[in-house]
């Protein structure tokens, strides 16, 4: 299908699929009019994780608080709106159940068109802030609840050619950081440890089968927590610096080497990365010398829109938008989602 | 005063058009619950029959709980959002409040639950005085038991109001002064909502209003425990 993407269209953004608060308002699906974030991060660190219960109850408290943030600074007023967006999946669904039940009532109130968003689509079209989608295109989705390789042909059009059979990359750096002491979230604290260390330790790189675009991080989890072990019984005195480096370079060289091949197996003229992991410094430089090399234009999202904010659902939201997606008052959350029904 | 009364804080989804004078609609479940499918379209579909627009509500009530966690934040989530935009009043009231509406005449207290699972239930304990149902013990979460064996100490008749009775019924029928509600009792009203709400104050800071869990989140149970 054509998706005329020069019409002006002005979409109000929910996104509560994890534990960020999100309402944002982009213009013509590139220009980000307010992003508001109330994040839980502080929240939830004492548990060492996400709890979905308490991020249920903190999106409740926030919900109002975004949106109202999010329509103050975007000038404009509800009449200006051609439709609310909203995440209806994949993430927690007592978290989506705030955010979707929230876009539904503020629709209904002011009689807009609701547009479901897919949460990956979100991040991929994160890319759309930086520069224009070139297509074919593949974009890397990654982040503590998804590793994707997706396969676009043009705007609105999804297809998985990869995924992870196991944990999300995500989850791999929260598991290590932990098992080395790292504060929550595990990402950026290993990032951080890794620029002080060497990639001495040779940890597993989980290529699958010959030609395979899947991933696997359970693997490479157990190994990194096996060496630790090991190292302690032996009485040796760790250099985490050089675990997390390690462990960092066995995430980034699968990530990258699988995301090359989909590119250029289906031609791609650009190459996306999106999700909180694409904050990764080590992912991100890698990635760029192997586009570099190959030259296909590479696209990350600045730092702030790789983690999970409305401005991103808005924008993917516009495409749904133009396409004529529409959602009625019977919408609801769904903790799986398939990406290409969107 | 236009009302619009929400309650899918249980098993029961509720929705009331109300003013001081008279109910001009409500409609009510007590089957499957999918809440979050159901509410909003039932909003619509109510607020297009009594022909009242969005915009010409003056308050809107919701049922705060206790009850379902999810069922809660549906109800309080739509409530909310619609007070907020639409700049409307926003009251809350207690969910086993609501259920105690259906106790009226009832020579005695009157004492609706809802199950808690773990052998709790959140109840509260009513009556009657000048007219009106008033609030004898707070809504809380508490063991089955425990609860029965206080209000055993009373020496007046109880009438239990639940749609829970599947479970808890066989037990209640071993204490004499427990009267079971029939099953029209049992079922809170979204009128009944509205009524009640209309006499209450609304609430000052719409964006931190929350559902009354009367629970904390396990994990933050657990957490606390720890920090002992
Ligand atoms: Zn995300």
């Amino acid at each position: 299908m054509n998706v005329d993407v020069k019409k002006k269209t002005m979409i109000l953004g929910i996104e509560t699929s994890c534990d960020e608060t999100a309402a944002a308002v982009v213009e013509n699906g590139t220009v980000i009019r307010s992003n508001a974030v109330a994040s839980q991060i502080d929240i939830h660190r004492r548990f060492g994780g996400v709890v979905p219960e308490v991020a249920s109850r903190h999106h409740v408290d926030q919900i109002t608080l975004v949106c109202e943030e999010a329509m103050n600074n975007s000038g404009i007023s509800w009449d200006d709106l051609d439709a609310i967006a909203v995440t209806q999946g994949p993430g927690l669904i007592g978290a989506l159940l705030v955010g979707v039940n929230g876009a539904k009532a503020l629709a209904y109130a002011h009689q807009v068109p609701l547009v479901p968003v897919h949460h990956i689509t979100g991040h991929i079209y994160a890319n759309r802030f930086v520069q224009e989608l070139e297509f074919p295109l593949i974009a890397l989705v990654v982040s503590g609840g998804h590793t994707e390789l997706v396969h676009m042909k043009e705007h609105g059009s999804y297809e998985v050619i990869g995924t992870t059979r196991d944990d999300a990359a995500g989850e791999a750096f929260d598991k290590v950081a932990r098992t080395i002491g790292l504060p929550y979230p595990g990402g950026p604290e290993i990032d951080k440890l890794a620029k002080g260390g060497q990639p001495t330790i040779n940890f597993p790189r989980a290529w699958l089968e010959e030609g395979s675009l899947d991933f696997s991080f359970s693997g490479l989890k157990s190994a990194v927590i096996n060496y630790i072990h090991n190292e302690q019984q032996r009485g040796h005195e760790l250099n985490h610096a050089d675990i997390a480096a390690s462990f960092q370079e066995s995430v980034s060289e699968v990530l990258v080497k699988k995301t090359m091949i989909a590119a250029e197996r289906v031609h791609a003229k650009q190459i996306l990365v999106a999700g909180g992991v694409s904050a990764n410094s080590k992912v991100r430089s890698e990635m760029e010398r192997a586009a570099n090399t190959r030259g296909i234009p590479l696209s990350i999202p600045p730092l702030s829109l790789c983690t999970d904010n409305a401005a991103m659902i808005a924008a993917s939201g516009t495409i749904g938008f133009l396409k004529g997606m529409r959602a009625d008052l019977s919408l609801n959350g769904k903790a799986n989602l398939a990406i290409e029904d969107f | 005063m236009n009302v619009l009364a929400i309650d899918t804080s249980n098993l029961v989804m509720g929705v009331a058009v109300a003013t001081e004078q008279k109910v001009l609609g409500e409609l009510t479940t007590n089957s499957k619950k999918n809440h979050s499918e159901r509410l909003m379209p039932a909003i619509a579909e109510l607020l297009e029959k009594v022909a009242i627009q969005p915009i010409d509500l003056d308050r809107i009530v919701v049922a705060e709980g206790p009850g379902s966690y999810t069922g809660l934040r549906i109800g309080v989530t739509i409530a909310k959002l619609m007070a907020w935009t639409l700049k409307k009043e926003l009251v809350g009231v207690s969910s086993l409040e609501i259920v105690a509406q259906n106790g009226r005449y009832f020579d005695g207290l009157i004492a609706p639950f809802f199950d808690a699972r773990r052998g709790q239930v959140f109840a509260g304990l009513y009556e009657m005085k000048d007219g009106a149902i008033v609030q004898v013990v707070p809504d809380q979460l508490v063991l089955i038991k425990d609860w029965l064996a206080e209000l055993s100490k009373l020496n007046k008749p109880v009438l239990f109001l639940s749609n829970d009775f599947d479970k808890w019924g066989e037990l209640l029928r071993t204490y004499p002064f427990a009267v079971l509600g029939e099953s029209t009792q049992n079922v809170p009203r979204a009128a009944e909502l509205a009524r009640i709400g209309i006499q209450k104050k609304p609430v000052l800071d719409i964006h931190h209003f929350l559902p009354a869990y009367l629970r904390l989140a396990e994990a933050e149970a657990k957490w606390l425990a720890k920090q002992e």
